[in-house]
C-alpha cells in the first residue's frame, strides 16, 4: 500500500493541458508538410519521381497526403527547396480532396456535419477495427487512454461492441480476408453513424497500394465522414481530428 | 554436418554455392539436424521458391551457427512435421504458397487464406471467392459437457483481427486453435514486386511494433546484395534505435499484464511511460516507432548533442520511475500470485516448437541472435542473462523487466561514447544477380529475418519475410492448454504476438 502511495507522489498529474493550451513537438516530428509553390520543375519531378507512395503530383507539386507515410524523403531530396514538414499535427480533413494539398487544409471544425456534433458533441462512443493495420495505428489510438491524453475527460470512448457505437474508426489497408468483418461490423452499429478511415492505409492502402490482398480505400466499401492522415497519426492528430469534427 | 553448407548471418552466399541435395538426403539432413540426438537445431528460414520453371526448397537452420540447404521441390513429398512439430506452419506455408504436398502432415491447413502464387489447384479445396476462413476444420472435442468458445477476428480492444477456438470442460481449456490470416496484405508479394524505392516502406509496416528490426533486417539484407558498408556511427544510431524499440513495448506490456490482473495504477503509470520511450524514437527519427529512420547504406537522422542530451536526461528522469513502478507490480503478492503458475511452457515443449525470443528465454532457453549471431555493434556489447526460466506468465514478466533494465543500460553505454554519423544519401542500386542473402536481427519478440534470392539479373526472385510470432504463436496455444479459460487475457499479454508480423 505504501509503494502505491509513494508511486502515486512519484507520479503526479501528467495529463496535457490541450487543446486548451497548446503543445509543441520536437522540431525532428514531421507533420503538415508546407510546399514551395516556386519550387522548379525539375526538383518536383525528381522529388515525385523518388517518392515511395507515389503522393507527389509532378505537375502541381500538391502532396497526397491520404497516400504519404511522411517518410521525409521529399524534404531530404530537394533539401527543404520544395517541402518542409512542419509540426504542426492538426491535419484531418472531412472530404477526401481535400488532403491533397499545398499545405493549406481547410479549418475541420468549419466542415463537420452540424447534425453529429448535435448527436455526438457531448458523448462519442466508438468501434476501432484494425482491417490489416499493423499495429501502429492501433497503438497510437489505445494510448489516447493513457492518462497523458485522457480521452474519456472529452466524453469519447472507445468501446468493445458495435451495438454500443455510435460509428466505426478504420484502420489498416482493408484485407480482403477482414471484409466482411468490416461491413458486419458497420452493420451492426445503430444509426446514425460515422466511418472514420484513419491512417494512410484506411484512406488510400498505404504502403501495401498495388496489392491484390487489399481492398485500399475505405471509401470503396463504406461512406467515410473523417480522414485522419498519418503512417500512424499522431495521438494528437488523431485528438484534434475527433474534438475538431465532433464538439 | 557435411550437406549444410555453414554460413554467417548476412554473407551473401552465391545461389551456386548453396548445396543442391535429393529430397530424401535434405529430409534426412533436416531432420537429423533438428533432432535432439542430432545438433537440436533450430529452423530460421524454410520456404519454396520458383526457379526458372521449377520450384525449390531452401531452408535456413542454426545451432550455434548457420547452415544452409536446398533441393527440388517435389509436388508431393514425405512431410517432415509427421516427424517433428517443428516443421508444421512451415509446411502448411509452402502449400499455401506454392501448392506443394506435404503427404502425411497431421495438420494440414491453411495459414493465412489466400489463392496460391503459381496458379496451381488448391490443396485444401477452397477457390477463395468465400469468405474467410474457406474450407478449414476447426479442432473439436466430442462430449455432452464440452462447450466452444469462439472469440474474433474483431476483439474487444483496439487490436489487431485474429479468430481463437476454445474448446472447454466448464472453465477449463482442454484446446486453444489459433485462425489467423485476416490480416494478410500480401507482403512477401509486393516485396518481391515493387520497385526497389517502395522496400524500405513496406519492411516498416509489416509489424508496426517492430518497425526498427524489420527495416534493419531489410537494410543489412540489401546492403549485402548491394555491398554497402555502413559506419559505426549509423551502426550505434540502429542499436539505440532497437533498443528503445524493445524498452517500449515490454514496458507497455508489463503495464497491460498489471491490468490484466486488475492492478490498475502501474498499468496507467507504464501506459504512459511507454509513451515516452516512443517519444525519444521521435527525437532521433521523427516517427514515434521510427519509421523513416533506417534505410540501406545508414539511417537518415543523426544523433547529435542536442538529442543526445535529450535523451540522456530524459533516461536519467524515467530510469528510477520505471524501476519503482516494475517493483510495484513485482512485489504485489496478489499480482505475483496470478503470474506464477500461469500459462506454463515446459522446457521440453518449447524445444519441440523452437520458441524464441522473450517467450523462450523464459522458458530456459537462451538462444539471442543479439548474442549468437550478432549484427551491427551487437558483437562489442555485454549480453544479459535470464535467471527465473519456468516458463510462466510470471517467468515472461520477469525476462521482460530484465531486459528493459539491460537495453537501457546499453544506450546509456552507447550514448556515453558518441561516434560520428556518415550523412546518408538516397539512391538507387543494383543488387547482386544469382545469390542469397539471410538476415537475423533479435527485435523486442525474438528472433526476426528475412531471406532475399535474386535472379540472373539482379531483380528479387524471392523475399521471404519471418516474425517471431511465426514461431511462438503455437506456444501460447499450448500454454492454455488445462488453463482457466479467464487466464486467457494474461497469458496472451505475456506473449503479446504479432497478427500482421505472422499474417504478412
Amino acid at each position: 500500500m505504501l509503494k502505491v502511495l509513494k508511486n502515486r507522489l512519484e507520479q503526479g498529474h501528467r495529463t496535457t493541458k490541450y487543446p486548451k493550451q497548446p503543445i509543441t513537438l520536437y522540431e525532428r516530428f514531421r507533420g503538415l508538410p508546407e510546399v514551395n509553390r516556386n519550387c522548379s520543375a525539375e526538383i518536383i519531378r525528381r522529388c515525385a519521381d523518388a517518392c515511395p507512395q507515389a503522393a507527389i503530383n509532378s505537375e502541381t507539386g500538391q502532396i497526397d497526403l491520404g497516400r504519404c507515410v511522411f517518410c521525409g524523403l521529399c524534404e531530404a531530396l530537394s533539401a527543404g527547396e520544395f517541402v518542409r514538414f512542419s509540426q504542426d499535427f492538426e491535419m484531418a480533413a472531412a472530404v477526401r480532396d481535400d488532403l491533397i494539398t499545398y499545405g493549406d487544409l481547410p479549418g475541420l471544425a468549419d466542415h463537420s456535419q452540424n447534425h453529429f456534433k448535435k448527436l455526438f458533441g457531448r458523448s462519442l462512443q466508438l468501434r476501432q477495427i484494425s482491417a490489416g493495420g499493423c499495429n501502429a495505428c492501433e497503438a497510437d489510438i489505445n494510448v489516447l487512454n493513457t492518462p497523458f491524453f485522457d480521452l474519456s475527460r472529452f466524453g469519447i470512448q472507445y468501446v468493445a461492441s458495435p451495438r454500443h457505437a455510435d460509428g466505426i474508426h478504420v484502420t489498416g489497408p482493408i484485407s480482403k480476408n477482414m471484409c466482411q468483418a468490416v461491413l458486419t461490423t458497420y452493420a451492426a452499429v445503430p444509426s446514425p453513424k460515422v466511418v472514420i478511415a484513419s491512417g494512410a492505409c484506411a484512406i488510400s492502402g498505404g504502403p501495401f497500394y498495388g496489392s491484390d490482398e487489399i481492398v485500399g480505400d475505405l471509401n470503396q466499401l463504406l461512406p467515410v465522414d473523417l480522414y485522419i492522415p498519418g503512417c500512424p497519426p499522431h495521438p494528437l492528430t488523431t485528438l484534434h481530428a475527433l474534438l475538431n469534427y465532433f464538439k | 554436418m557435411a550437406e549444410l553448407l555453414p554460413i554467417k548471418n548476412n554473407e551473401l552466399i552465391l545461389r551456386s554455392d548453396i548445396p543442391d541435395l535429393k529430397f530424401d538426403d535434405f529430409r534426412e539432413a533436416l531432420l537429423d539436424f533438428t533432432s535432439e540426438a542430432g545438433q537440436a537445431g533450430q529452423i530460421v528460414q524454410f520456404f519454396a521458391y520458383p526457379d526458372q520453371d521449377d520450384l525449390k526448397l531452401l531452408a535456413v537452420l542454426r545451432s550455434d551457427k548457420l547452415y544452409v540447404a536446398g533441393c527440388d521441390a517435389p509436388a508431393k513429398f514425405a512431410s517432415l512435421t509427421a516427424e517433428s512439430e517443428k516443421f508444421n506452419l512451415f509446411e502448411r506455408e509452402m502449400a499455401e504458397q506454392y501448392g506443394l504436398e506435404p503427404e502425411g502432415h497431421p495438420w494440414l491447413k491453411m495459414v493465412r487464406y489466400h489463392a496460391n502464387y503459381v496458379g496451381k489447384p488448391d490443396i485444401f479445396g477452397n477457390d477463395y471467392s468465400s469468405a474467410i476462413p474457406g474450407n478449414y476444420p476447426y479442432f473439436k472435442v466430442d462430449g455432452e459437457v464440452v462447450h466452444e468458445v469462439a472469440v474474433g477476428p474483431v476483439h474487444a480492444g483496439i487490436i489487431e483481427p485474429g479468430h481463437f477456438r476454445f474448446q472447454c470442460l466448464g472453465e477449463r481449456v482442454l484446446n486453444l486453435e489459433i485462425q489467423h490470416g485476416y490480416q494478410h496484405r500480401g507482403v512477401e508479394k509486393l516485396l518481391q514486386t515493387v520497385p526497389f524505392k517502395r522496400l524500405p516502406i513496406l519492411a516498416e509496416t509489416i509489424a508496426g511494433d517492430t518497425t526498427i528490426a524489420h527495416a534493419l533486417c531489410q537494410a543489412q539484407a540489401l546492403e549485402s546484395l548491394i555491398g554497402l558498408e555502413v559506419d559505426a556511427g549509423s551502426s550505434r544510431v540502429r542499436v539505440i534505435a532497437l533498443e528503445l524499440e524493445r524498452i517500449a513495448n515490454h514496458i507497455g506490456d508489463l503495464g497491460a499484464m498489471s491490468l490484466d490482473v486488475a492492478f490498475a495504477p502501474p498499468a496507467a503509470y507504464f501506459g504512459r511511460i511507454r509513451g515516452e520511450y516512443l517519444n525519444l524514437s521521435q527525437i532521433v527519427s521523427g516517427n514515434r516507432f521510427g519509421r523513416g529512420l533506417i534505410r540501406p547504406g545508414g539511417v537518415t537522422k543523426v544523433i547529435g548533442s542536442e538529442q543526445r542530451d535529450l535523451l540522456l536526461a530524459k533516461f536519467a528522469e524515467l530510469t528510477p520511475e520505471v524501476e519503482h513502478v516494475n517493483d510495484l507490480i513485482f512485489s504485489a503478492p496478489s499480482v505475483l500470485a496470478r503470474f506464477e503458475n500461469t500459462g506454463t511452457v515446459s522446457h521440453a515443449d518449447a524445444v519441440k516448437l523452437g520458441l524464441v525470443g522473450y517467450v523462450g528465454r523464459a522458458c530456459g532457453l537462451p538462444y539471442d541472435s543479439r548474442v549468437t549471431f550478432p549484427t551491427e555493434i551487437y558483437g562489442e556489447l555485454p549480453a544479459n542473462s535470464n535467471h527465473v526460466t519456468d516458463g510462466d506468465v510470471c517467468s515472461r514478466a520477469v525476462v521482460r523487466r530484465e531486459e528493459i533494465m539491460h537495453s537501457i543500460a546499453l544506450i546509456n553505454t552507447l550514448l556515453a561514447n558518441p561516434e560520428a554519423v556518415g550523412s546518408y544519401l538516397p539512391a538507387h542500386f543494383e543488387l547482386a544477380p544469382r545469390a542469397m542473402v539471410v538476415s537475423l536481427n533479435e527485435g523486442w519478440r525474438g528472433e526476426t529475418s528475412h531471406c532475399l534470392l535474386t535472379d540472373a539479373t539482379g531483380q528479387i526472385l524471392r523475399y521471404k519475410v519471418k516474425d517471431p510470432s511465426f514461431h511462438n504463436w503455437p506456444g501460447l496455444a499450448l500454454a492454455l492448454r488445462d488453463e482457466g479459460i479467464s487466464d486467457f487475457p494474461i497469458c496472451n499479454k505475456s506473449f503479446n504476438l504479432s497478427y500482421c508480423g505472422f499474417d504478412l
